[in-house]
């Protein structure tokens, strides 16, 4: 099997997207709420990202 | 009210969700499938199995139970359950020899994330198929 090397960004996004369809798959009821929360998922792991990339290099000095 | 309805509806014979849960841990997805689910259950096992393939690609590792301390137990035996959901995508791993050590590093590190979070989706993907099953959800 062929090695994969990735960057700690694109590792969480690939993290962020896998687990943002199952979510988006099983939580909810209709297509159309299982899109939006599929989508809504994925910001929020993307935002979350962001935001702790930001504190931790803050935090790191 | 609701909750009181919800709670009086006894629950089908285990025969008529039994095949779906077991396949549903067995292949990813494949519950959704036998139940007609066919759209939800190849997303499923899309996004299921690639996280697993990514992780052995990683070359993440996979855990064994082990005894110890509290915390090791718990990590350790919680990461073996992680995994042996994963269902045929573990047993076949385990089958055709992949043996990774548990290695320093980043990207081994998220490999083996992956790999054990493969599994906790795909008991996700059992419970809402257990509750198809019983027609508690369409």
């Amino acid at each position: 099997m062929p090695k994969m090397t990735l960057s700690h960004f694109e590792a969480t996004m690939l993290f962020s997207l896998f687990t943002s369809v199952v979510l988006g798959v099983v939580t909810k009821r209709t297509d159309r709420d299982r899109l939006h929360y599929g989508i809504y998922t994925f910001v929020c792991f993307f935002v979350a990202l962001l935001g702790l990339g930001w504190l931790m290099y803050f935090g790191h000095g | 009210m609701a909750k009181q309805k919800e709670q009086k509806q006894p629950l089908p014979p285990v025969a008529e969700w039994a095949p779906a849960l077991a396949l549903s841990w067995l292949i990813p997805g494949g519950g959704h499938l036998l139940l007609k689910r066919t759209g939800r259950g190849l997303l499923l096992m899309a996004a299921i199995t690639s996280m697993f393939v990514c992780g052995l690609m990683m070359r993440g590792a996979m855990f064994q139970p082990e005894s110890g301390d509290l915390l090791t137990t718990l990590i350790n035996t919680g990461g073996f359950i992680g995994d042996l959901a994963s269902g045929i995508l573990y047993l076949l791993s385990q089958w055709l020899g992949y043996n990774q050590p548990d290695m320093a590093g980043a990207v081994h590190d998220y490999g083996t994330k992956f790999l054990v979070t493969a599994g906790l989706l795909n008991i996700l993907a059992m419970v809402d198929a257990f509750d198809i099953a019983v027609r508690r959800k369409d």
